[in-house]
């Protein structure tokens, strides 16, 4: 049995390595972008000078040979579905009796005139980092377009070179399509703090050509003109599958999976971000391009694929970033704007870098998220409490043992119960400080 | 707007570099400056007024250090501040980086080997250079005139005080890493350096109470014994705490907290690592095969120091049975009962011990074996040797090899190519033994955060002991390592909230095999 993987991200690597837990199946996985596998979510860290490539590889080199897992350096042009073969640029090809696609997303370009100028580029890829790198160099501008993480991220790096950014951002606040209106603000209150020139409500309505080729400027919709050497393209990403036209498997914005991975087409699997769920689970959307979700799948189709068939579950949402120096997460069901049958605590630190959200049903009181910024809290304490649907008050007198803090920080749990006082009038107790050992009870060690 | 900006720079290791702003350059000059007067008491040029250019030069150290620290650090919102580590020569093994590896390695060489080229005077002829700049300093504090050893602990507590500051301030959001930092410099500064000097001027015996057996190999040397039995109560009492450091206390503060409340605490080693060595903690190497080097390489230096203390002392006690309450015979007593005991509890506690390596085990009863029948043996044969060598000569090379070369020359002289940790990571016997009491007798460990690790690598590239932490943390397991020293780097640098230092008894036989699933909320999909 020869399995054959497109893509050597954390999707197609999370495939093959539980394969070769699970079976002896030979296993050949292909990519045209990288000789190793590397954290994706680690390019920014490149480019600030905190890692080098090899830094973000989480697997020596020798470890794909120990572990018999055949790397691929090339491109795949075309899928043959009904010969099971790969044809590969170059003329060569590749036979495979189950086929992964893996191939990850692509950054979103929305038809922008100038999109496909030099120096524009998303940041995506190792070669979208070298773009980035090779135009640095005496850049004495660069303009971000969308505002959303990997823009933030784009903005963060110029920043580490002392480059100058302008950010412009579509909606009224950073990332207020994710975020509630009080976290959005503080976090545009941190980007101006960086000293980035953060334009709210702006669009991007050209990139102007400096005659050779390359971006010299862009111009917004309201009508201004920013001169720039680089533009990020940072609106969001798609599926990465444009190379499967005409290959008989279904595609929608992704490729359709069903909840076992399986395409239209027998023994062809799609995971990570270029799949897209044809039934998600509620509360999960049918394209869900983050880090663990590819990893879960990964995981489940090889489960299938070795013989037990496993649905994909992702469980309770979660997710987690950085922004600048604002940590961020989040765990269950926080909208941007509550529904009238949710209701929520929100504590804010006086510093603007820290604050709280739990998120609770109105009807039966229990909690459905979590929306942390600057504080750490524990996965598995919060989905415990989300998945049992704990009263909030219950939630409320135990909250230390969600903090995930490190040692000597402070401890904020008595605000969420004071403004909890203020709102109903119920005075409740903060069970304990936070310890390691009641956390391990109450997860049922 | 500084919208026309120019790179002049013809750098190559540094893509795009950082214009220097004027505190930084004034920080450095500074500093620089106090280095230099103590270049030119090296080079033998006599200062008119050794006080005033002493005391000139420590203040302009730490002047400068402070300047640079808050310029660098306090223009931007607190936060990680590790732009650029990977560009800068003197933090990629670059040039600079060499030529200060090269320095520091020739100034240990100095220290150790060659102190008379620094200036001590010998056979009781008065000091000259460096070691003579720093007289004053010295008769002020114990009356005596310097050694070598004064100037190095006094520039050792310079740097940890000085470059303590800077690691605060780098690292000011984050309470833990201030509170240790402030801890470390309290050790080197009170205890380590002041209080010994202290007690030297009122006649007592030296004595540093944050070091301890095996780490301070001389405590069960004849001569320290003598010095402190001789020492009226106090040194008894020195004698006790020295005992009961190494025998009670660490193994009960490191069952509480691991070994950081030593390692990135108290130790002065560890101190110097946290602070100077800051800027290097990346260059340690993260392979399999430096773990394997390390593993092999600090018990066996743990086997060694432990063989040649028992040696020494078997050899004191031989032919002193009157003077001590310990005898030969109680001392063989002695010999027994900690090494039959460790036996005794691998073999009896197995299940503490089930995820310790086989090879590891049998080495471990063959050399507690060897020293209870080497003893035993020796005793009824009233030998003086506990291994037919000379138990002196034994100390020497030890003390030659692992006390100077290893521990000084090659654990901070290396720096700047192996990273601020070689010695504790490759060589210390203290680390050795608290990392086996942390690995199987510890609440300590460090808790990944369920399925939020993205496998960045920051945790592994900043941990100084070259532990690669994102091997566990992707998986969503604990990280309980024997090298670990609780430094916290990792949790400080994670994007993402994934890492906490934590202590807990419940489950402190499963601290590592508790496997948490990253598939956390599938209960059917088996865990591999």
């Amino acid at each position: 049995m020869h399995i054959a993987i497109i893509g050597n991200g954390i999707s197609g690597i999370t495939a093959a390595r539980f394969i070769r837990k699970l079976s002896d199946y030979k296993i050949t996985v292909i990519s045209a972008e990288s000789d190793y596998f590397f954290s994706r979510t680690a390019l920014m860290y490149i480019y600030m000078g905190h890692m080098r490539l090899k830094d973000t590889q989480p697997y020596e080199p020798s470890f794909w040979k120990k572990n018999r897992i055949d790397l691929l350096k090339a491109y795949v042009e075309k899928i043959n579905t009904d010969q099971k073969e790969l044809r590969l640029k170059g003329g060569n090809t590749l036979s495979y009796d189950k086929l992964i696609i893996a191939t990850g997303s692509k950054p979103n370009k929305f038809g922008w005139p100038g999109q496909d100028l030099q120096n524009v580029n998303g940041l995506y890829s190792l070669q979208d980092l070298e773009a980035m790198e090779a135009a640095s160099k005496n850049l004495e501008r660069a303009v971000i377009v969308g505002g959303g993480l990997i823009g933030l991220e784009m903005a963060e790096m110029f920043l580490s070179r002392d480059i100058p950014v302008t950010f412009l951002v579509r909606e009224s606040n950073y990332w207020d399509i994710a975020l509630p209106e009080e976290e959005a603000k503080m976090v545009s209150d941190h980007i101006r703090e960086h000293g980035i020139d953060l334009r709210l409500e702006t669009e991007l309505k050209e990139i102007v050509d400096d005659g050779a080729g390359k971006v010299c400027a862009v111009i917004t919709n309201k009508g201004e003109r920013i001169d720039c050497g680089y533009v990020g393209l940072t609106a969001g990403v798609s599926p990465n599958i444009h190379f499967l036209e005409s290959s008989g498997i279904d595609t929608q914005r992704g490729i359709v999976v069903n909840e076992l991975l399986e395409t239209n087409i027998a023994d062809i699997y799609a995971i990570g971000d270029c799949s897209q769920q044809s039934n998600p689970r509620p509360g999960r959307r049918p394209i869900e391009a983050v880090w663990y979700t590819g990893r879960m799948m990964g995981e489940t189709v090889a489960h299938t694929i070795c013989g037990n068939k496993t649905s994909y579950d992702p469980g309770i949402w979660f997710n987690s970033a950085k922004f600048m120096d604002i940590e961020y997460q989040v765990y269950g069901t926080v909208d941007t704007r509550l529904p009238d049958n949710h209701g929520s605590l929100f504590w804010q630190h006086p510093s603007g870098k820290k604050s709280i959200r739990i998120v609770y049903e109105k009807e039966g009181m229990h909690v459905i998220g979590f929306n942390l910024m600057g504080i750490r809290y524990r996965h598995e304490v919060c989905e415990k409490w989300i998945k049992e649907q704990t009263h909030l008050e219950e939630v409320l007198k135990n909250l230390s043992l969600a903090n995930f803090d490190p040692e000597f920080f402070e401890e904020y749990e008595r605000e969420l119960l004071y403004i909890y006082q203020q709102q109903t009038g119920n005075s409740l107790e903060l069970k304990q400080k936070r310890s390691a050992s009641a956390v391990l009870q109450f997860l049922g060690f | 707007m500084s919208s026309n900006k120019v790179n002049n720079s013809l750098s190559i290791a540094t893509p795009h570099p950082h214009g220097m702003g004027l505190g930084e350059k004034a920080g450095i000059g500074i500093g620089v400056f106090g280095l230099l007067i103590l270049f030119v008491t090296m080079a033998g040029i006599n200062l008119p007024s050794k006080t005033a250019f002493l005391t000139a030069s420590i203040l302009f150290m730490i002047v400068g250090t402070v300047i640079y620290a808050r310029a660098l650090y306090l223009k931007h919102p607190e936060g990680i501040k590790n732009n650029g580590v990977w560009f800068k020569s003197i933090s990629n093994r670059g040039l600079i980086g060499w030529i200060t590896g090269i320095l520091l390695t020739g100034f240990y060489i100095l220290l150790y080997w060659f102190p008379e080229l620094l200036g001590l005077g010998k056979d009781g002829a008065a000091n000259t250079g460096i070691v003579a700049f720093f007289d004053p300093l010295s008769k002020s504090l114990n009356g005596n005139a310097a050694s070598q050893w004064f100037v190095y602990g006094t520039l050792y507590t310079v740097a940890i005080l000085a470059l303590g500051y800077k690691f605060i301030l780098k690292y000011r959001h984050n309470k833990y890493q201030v509170i240790r930092t402030i801890s470390v410099m309290f050790f080197q500064l009170g205890i380590a350096f002041l209080l010994p000097e202290v007690l030297q001027a009122l006649n007592k015996p030296y004595y540093n109470f944050a070091n301890m057996w095996p780490l301070n190999y001389y405590f069960f040397d004849g001569w320290h014994i003598k010095q402190l039995s001789a020492s009226g109560a106090l040194g008894l009492f020195m004698l006790v705490f020295g005992i009961a450091m190494f025998l009670l206390i660490s193994p009960i503060l490191t069952y509480f907290y691991g070994k950081r409340w030593y390692c990135s605490w108290v130790c002065g080693c560890g101190g110097l690592a946290e602070t100077a060595g800051d800027p290097f903690r990346h260059l340690s190497d993260k392979s399999v095969r430096a773990w394997k080097i390390e593993r092999w390489m600090i018990h066996l230096v743990l086997v060694f120091s432990t063989i040649m203390t028992a040696a020494v002392l078997f050899s004191f006690f031989h032919g002193s049975q009157q003077k001590y309450w310990v005898t030969k015979p109680i001392f063989t007593g002695i010999v027994i009962v900690i090494f039959g005991g460790i036996a005794g509890l691998l073999l009896l506690r197995p299940n503490y011990f089930r995820n310790m390596d086989k090879k590891a085990k049998v080495i471990t009863f063959a050399i507690t074996g060897l020293l209870i029948i080497a003893s035993v043996v020796m005793f009824s044969l009233d030998k003086k040797n506990l291994f037919f060598i000379d138990a002196g000569k034994l100390r020497s090379v030890y003390g030659f090899l692992i006390g100077s070369a290893f521990s000084g020359v090659i654990g901070v002289g290396f720096y700047p190519i192996m990273g601020s940790r070689v010695w504790c990571r490759f060589g210390c016997p203290m680390a050795a033994i608290l990392g086996l009491q942390q690995r199987f007798f510890s609440r300590f460990r460090i808790t990944t955060n369920g399925g939020q690790c993205i496998s960045c690598g920051n945790c592994s590239t900043y941990c100084e002991m070259g532990i690669d932490v994102r091997a566990y943390a992707q998986k969503g397991q604990n990280i309980v390592r024997a090298s670990c020293v609780g430094c916290g780097i990792c949790s400080a640098v994670c994007p993402r909230g994934v890492l906490r230092l934590e202590n807990s008894a419940i489950d402190i036989k499963d601290r590592t095999t508790a496997l948490k699933t990253i598939h956390i909320s599938e209960d059917s999909v088996t865990l591999l």
